[in-house]
């Protein structure tokens, strides 16, 4: 085969476009603007709430704002009240959650498409419609008590439990470590306990952080059940010192933010984790 | 009838487009960062030649190809198509149709309009567009599935419909990036064969970029082998085989063993025999060297005092392959599968070179 | 011959000609054993019962009840009719839509901007600020931007002293649009969150192809690129607008209930604001929120349906 012949040129006629560099830059400059334009719109609002928490009255910066919070009449009620509530709509959603899910992993895999379904429920029956629902048909000693509400919780925190279960499952092979334990004399509850809890780690924690933090924010419900939790407290709270309130709302924001942010770089680390295990 | 179709019509007429465009592709280096990937690449590829790049993955085997395909730039080096410098010309100007890997169809369209989807942007009345994308999809026989989008197909299916797609715009040149290699190995072998026969059929020059050694060999005119940026060796592929220019070559084609041997005056001490050197060694006076030896060019007979054992047998069907411990290495030497049973484990044996000479490299060191 | 799927997955396929006489008991048998593989989930399905289905059936019920306890079509009727509670819900369907479809296309705009950076720090600062500011809501954004827009407040203050005052210019942070305003904090990352992935499932061959087949950049967009998210966009802004109209927490804090959407009207309702022969108007309420958002829902699943077939 010959090589490339000089003599073979056809009267081709190729368009010399260079390239449109001028076209780059332009766009370049938008997406900056928009980048930039956003920065403002979600950061400002946080500054010139955090400057207006460190106000006294008078507008001058202040720490008073801040060193009056302990002091504040119903505050530390309604705080202990949302931990309560917190950590028991925790402990419900777990035990609930955490063995029926790795049962449907295991034995009932299809199952997980109705689960998939249910959990985006909440979505068409959200709080303000739902505590209207319950209000009427729960059963007046469940009324007169707070974990009524705890028990409404479990099932907001539905969908967030379930997303974080399913994934973190998904990346073990259940069945196989089941059969594996059993196989070595492991009975079921230990089995969970010892075998597939630990591997489930950064899912609880996730599924944790998330019930946490919608629990402590939660307004709707427990203002329409009269029930004064940490942010009904913060919006009933008489407002001589707007700045007071502010301040709450600002650390009760900031503690749900490092929560959350917590649980977004663990999940993005353990997606990291397990792109490298499966590229090894 | 080319290519295998489920119906009986007759041959469809796609016109060989003929307009395969001769290639140059001069000194090409390009910097990623710390990697070369190409450290001074050139290639020529004659009109209508099937020339494949074959190397390690790493090699700069794609980059080559995408800065053909125009969607990478050389930092320095040129490309010449029909004796004209496109280095400068952006990627869809350069009427070059592109095969990629896998998942390149348009989700959105189907088959038939992901294949006349050039002929579309080219303004191309949608009768003649329509008629031109059968007679592509007949040619690749999956004209019943034109109305299919691409998640209905299967994978073999889809790289169909992209080579059909690559074809429509009747380029200079066909690019081809490892279409095959997430295919699996049934549809993989049937594919290889379409594709050759299709583009000998419409003579047009294709440039296909593989890491597997036996599409290379069986698809190409000739083959270039690349490692870390440079090519180390372009020829056909009988040539490759039987003449490996380098250590590297000689390596990564086909199978081969290493044996340390010692010089003597005009040649080397190999099996207890001198053995002539093939080609020029001027560069190698003064350093240990290896024998690079083909299982085929080297033949066994048992004998009592032997000085090798056999260690090791894989039945291959017509052959059977023996590793033989030798001198501390391990040597492979195929034997027809009718003798094998006397080449039992632990047989001792004696070896002994069956070519005419025999390839020396520098001794590996070990690492 | 068929190999019949193992017990552990809760069903059995009958085998083949032998167990034909068999059928009737078999089939019986396969249905004893899925109940049997079932039960260990019962007490998920009694709680979405008891938590989800029972208050919902209340609802729907309540609805086409009358006080006394008859059915009837009165408390529907008093709302389509006209009056604060068709307002009610007209100011939420325009609420809903305006912070769906602009913080849909911000949204997009935005998060296409973050995919094409080159920071890899920017992308990550991004995915974990979405992730964030999309549970962000209710109480504590309420205040958040009473302290910066408010009357008193900061960039009020700012903008004061550059002798601008939005306020005198019609922006009322606790009317409808300024409740929208507020609504983008969360809304537009919850956009950028979900259309992220489907952005990133945008393959580089599928632009590559396009270009080397005679493509501009234009045209890749126009033909490819968006046909394929418009899917994903669309099924967003769906879900964009259920998360709009039924927000009451943020909107309660922001206005203290004095303003005219359903959800605020139902909190109302809750509160005893009850008018006497319209005792149930408030399930009604609660009804026709119901039948907006599983519309939304559908709207979400069909289209993000389609579109994971094709971003596969």
């Amino acid at each position: 085969m010959a090589s490339v012949v000089a003599d073979n040129i056809v009267d081709f006629e190729l368009p010399m476009v260079p390239l449109d560099l001028t076209k780059r830059r332009r766009i370049h400059w938008g997406r900056g603007l928009i980048l930039w334009l956003a920065a403002a719109y979600f950061i400002i609002p946080i500054y010139a709430a955090l400057k207006f928490s460190l106000q006294d009255i008078s507008g001058k910066f202040s720490l008073s704002p801040i060193t009056a919070i302990p002091s504040q009449p119903g505050l530390a009620a309604a705080f202990f009240l949302s931990m309560r509530l917190a950590f028991v709509t925790l402990a419900i959603v777990l035990f609930l959650m955490v063995p029926t899910m790795i049962y449907v992993h295991m034995k009932m895999p299809r199952f997980r498409r109705f689960m998939e379904v249910v959990t985006i429920l909440p979505i068409v029956i959200p709080p303000i419609v739902l505590i209207l629902g319950v209000l009427e048909a729960a059963p007046l000693w469940l009324k007169s008590s707070p974990y009524l509400l705890s028990l409404v919780y479990v099932v907001l925190a539905m969908p967030f439990v379930y997303r974080s279960l399913d994934s973190g499952l998904g990346a073990l092979d259940v069945k196989t470590l089941v059969e594996a334990a059993r196989s070595l004399g492991s009975g079921w509850i230990s089995t969970i306990w010892r075998v597939l809890v630990p591997n489930l780690r950064s899912a609880l924690l996730s599924a944790t952080v998330l019930t946490l933090a919608l629990v402590l924010g939660e307004f709707t419900m427990a203002s329409l059940d009269l029930w004064e939790t940490l942010p009904v407290w913060i919006v009933d709270f008489d407002q001589t010192n707007a700045h007071i309130s502010t301040a709450v709302a600002m650390l009760s924001l900031l503690g749900t933010w490092a929560l959350l942010t917590l649980i977004v770089s663990i999940d993005r680390s353990n997606s990291r984790r397990r792109r490298r295990n499966r590229a090894s | 009838m080319i290519l295998e179709s489920h119906t009986t019509q007759p041959t469809p007429t796609v016109e060989a487009s003929g307009s395969g465009a001769p290639v140059l592709l001069n000194d090409l280096v390009r910097q990623f960062g710390a990697t070369r990937a190409l450290d001074g690449f050139s290639l020529t590829i004659a009109p209508g030649e099937f020339v494949a790049l074959l190397g390690p993955s790493g090699c700069g085997k794609t980059t080559a190809l995408r800065v053909l395909a125009g969607f990478e730039q050389p930092d320095s080096g040129s490309v010449h198509v029909h004796g004209r410098d496109v280095s400068g010309v952006p990627a869809q100007r350069r009427d070059m149709g592109m095969v990629f890997q896998s998942y390149s169809l348009f989700p959105n369209m189907s088959a038939r309009d992901n294949v006349a989807f050039g002929l579309q942007l080219r303004r191309q009345r949608t009768s003649v567009r329509r008629a031109r994308a059968g007679e592509l999809l007949e040619l690749v026989g999956l004209s019943e599935h034109a109305s299919k989008y691409p998640h209905q197909l299967s994978g073999g299916q889809q790289q169909r419909v992209a080579l059909a797609r690559a074809l429509a715009i009747e380029p200079q040149v066909l690019l081809l990036d490892e279409p095959l290699s997430a295919l699996d190995a049934k549809v993989r072998a049937e594919l290889r064969d379409q594709i050759r026969a299709l583009q000998q059929r419409l003579a047009i020059t294709t440039l296909f970029v593989t890491h597997d050694q036996e599409e290379a060999l069986s698809m190409a005119d000739r083959v270039c082998v690349m490692s870390r940026g440079r090519a180390e060796q372009v020829a056909e592929p009988s040539v490759l085989y039987a003449k490996p220019a380098t250590a590297f070559v000689a390596e990564f084609v086909g199978v081969s063993s290493r044996v340390p041997v010692t010089r003597l005056k005009d040649g080397v001490q190999l099996f207890g025999a001198r053995a002539k050197i093939r080609g020029d060694v001027e560069s190698l006076a003064g350093s240990d060297i290896d024998a690079l030896l083909r299982p085929e060019d080297v033949s066994a007979k048992v004998a009592n005092n032997g000085l090798g054992i056999v260690n090791h047998r894989s039945f291959l069907g017509a052959t059977t392959r023996l590793g033989v411990g030798v001198g501390g290495v391990s040597v492979k030497v195929d034997v027809r599968s009718s003798d094998a049973e006397l080449f039992e484990l632990g047989t001792r044996v004696d070896l002994a070179l069956s070519s005419r000479d025999v390839l020396v490299t520098e001794r590996k060191k070990d690492a | 011959m068929k190999i019949p799927s193992p017990l552990s997955d809760g069903t059995s396929t009958p085998s083949g000609a032998d167990d034909k006489d068999r059928g009737g008991r078999h089939i019986t048998g396969t249905l004893v054993r899925s109940l049997r593989t079932s039960v260990p989930v019962l007490p998920f399905l009694a709680y979405i019962t008891l938590g989800l289905l029972v208050p919902t059936l209340v609802i729907i019920n309540l609805a086409f009840r009358s006080d006394s306890g008859a059915l009837t079509l009165s408390n529907i009727s008093t709302i389509v009719h006209g009056g604060e509670y068709l307002t009610g819900f007209e100011n939420s369907i325009k609420l809903a839509l305006a912070t769906s479809v602009i913080p849909a296309v911000l949204g997009t705009m935005l998060a296409y901007a973050i995919a094409q950076s080159r920071f890899e720090f920017l992308k990550r600062l991004v995915a974990t600020a979405s992730g964030v500011l999309a549970n962000f809501g209710g109480v504590n954004l309420a205040f958040m931007f009473v302290a910066t827009f408010g009357a008193n407040a900061i960039v009020t203050s700012w903008l004061a002293r550059l002798g601008l005052n939005p306020w005198s210019h019609g922006f009322d942070l606790y009317k409808l649009w300024g409740v929208a305003f507020v609504y983008f904090y969360f809304q537009v990352p919850l956009m950028v969150l979900i259309i992220t992935p489907a952005l990133n499932g945008l393959r580089p061959a599928w632009r590559e192809a396009a270009e080397n087949l005679g493509a501009s950049r234009w045209r890749y967009w126009r033909h490819v690129g968006v046909p394929v998210l418009m899917p994903s966009v669309l099924g967003s802004t769906f879900l964009l607008f259920g998360s709009g109209l039924s927000a009451y927490a943020t909107t309660e804090a922001l206005t203290g209930g004095t303003i005219a959407i359903t959800p605020i009207q139902i909190g109302a309702y809750l509160q005893g604001n009850v008018i006497s022969g319209e005792e149930h108007i408030g399930y009604a309420l609660g009804f026709g929120m119901i039948v907006l958002l599983l519309i939304s829902i559908l709207g979400y699943v069909l289209l993000r349906a389609r579109s994971s077939k094709w971003l596969q």
